[in-house]
């Protein structure tokens, strides 16, 4: 199966780049953009067929190397 | 005992620091491939800067997870002196030997120049060669070196009196003009609760002989020498 997984920043960090991207959304005339955050997105194949294990095994991936928890938040979905 | 320098690959400050540990140490340090998985004999650990593993994923995430790191984590907590320049920062950061998270500059760009860093802590192994409030010289070049920890870190670093260094201008005021990548509180360096590791975006070996330019960088490494020397 497959978890496909969102890494964002947390609220309350700055996002530089999501703020660049937001000025030059602006630039091109889209006015009703009132914020852009920036964030990753990763798919892992995986060898598992319990959706509950891949879950937790992706979550220790996440915790361990996908995101920084000091500033980043992660949301897992598994996939047949 | 002579220093180690540990090499990843896509670093680029290795040699320069080994030259500077050799002129303060008369020996020169043993070079570490990340793959080792132990260290030499050696009572300093330099983890130094440039751009492991391409900075995929994040800065220095995953060079905080190679073989090597295992062991370098270990001999931190049982004391051994640890300095992380630049990416070296980055990846003690990652490897949560140092609070905090090195992020993307908020002006977006990669900044290359010389700075001056007030010294706020001359009490340990790095910065006893300094004087208090002391204005370094020192060059930074980075993309990812906006220091950023939450409210209550932050407030333990100043109590604890973690932090090493601050962006400043020439006459020591901390000024957020001086601040050249958007660091919390002008943060250049911190050091861990225990004051064995230390992690800096400045470059002190690029300024540390006078054919460099400059010669700021080298009174942490003769303090270094002499403390793994005593």
């Amino acid at each position: 199966m497959k978890a496909r997984i969102h890494i964002t920043l947390k609220s309350g960090v700055l996002d530089p780049q999501g703020k660049a991207i937001q000025q030059a959304l602006t630039g091109l005339g889209f006015d009703a953009v009132e914020d852009v955050r920036q964030g990753k997105y990763i798919e892992v194949e995986l060898s598992e067929s319990d959706a509950e294990a891949a879950r937790t095994k992706v979550s220790d991936m996440c915790e361990k190397l996908l995101a920084n928890t000091v500033i980043e938040n992660y949301d897992i979905e598994i996939v047949d | 005992m002579p220093a180690a320098v540990i090499v990843f690959p896509g670093s680029n400050c290795d040699r320069d620091v080994a030259v500077a540990l050799e002129a303060a140490t008369g020996r020169p340090p043993a070079m570490v491939w990340h793959q080792e998985s132990s260290l030499p004999q050696c009572d300093l650990i330099v983890v130094p800067g440039g751009f492991s593993y391409g900075d995929y994923l994040r800065s220095g995430a995953m060079a905080a997870h190679s073989p090597i790191l295992r062991t370098v984590i270990d001999r931190a907590h049982a004391g051994t002196p640890v300095l992380g320049i630049c990416n070296g920062f980055q990846i003690l950061a990652e490897a949560r030997l140092l609070p905090g998270v090195l992020m993307r500059n908020a002006s977006l760009k990669f900044v290359c120049r010389d700075v001056d860093l007030r010294v706020e802590r001359t009490d340990t192994i790095f910065t006893s060669g300094y004087a208090t409030g002391q204005v370094l010289r020192v060059p930074i070049a980075h993309h990812d070196g906006n220091y950023f920890t939450d409210a209550e870190t932050l407030q333990r670093l100043e109590d604890g009196g973690q932090i090493a260094f601050r962006y400043c201008d020439s006459d020591g005021n901390v000024t957020a003009d001086a601040n050249p990548n958007g660091s919390i509180a002008n943060i250049a360096g911190i050091l861990n609760a225990q004051g064995n590791v230390l992690g800096m975006m400045p470059h002190p070996e690029r300024l540390a002989e006078a054919l460099l330019g400059g010669t700021d960088g080298a009174a942490m490494f003769g303090a270094l020498a002499e403390a793994i020397a005593a």
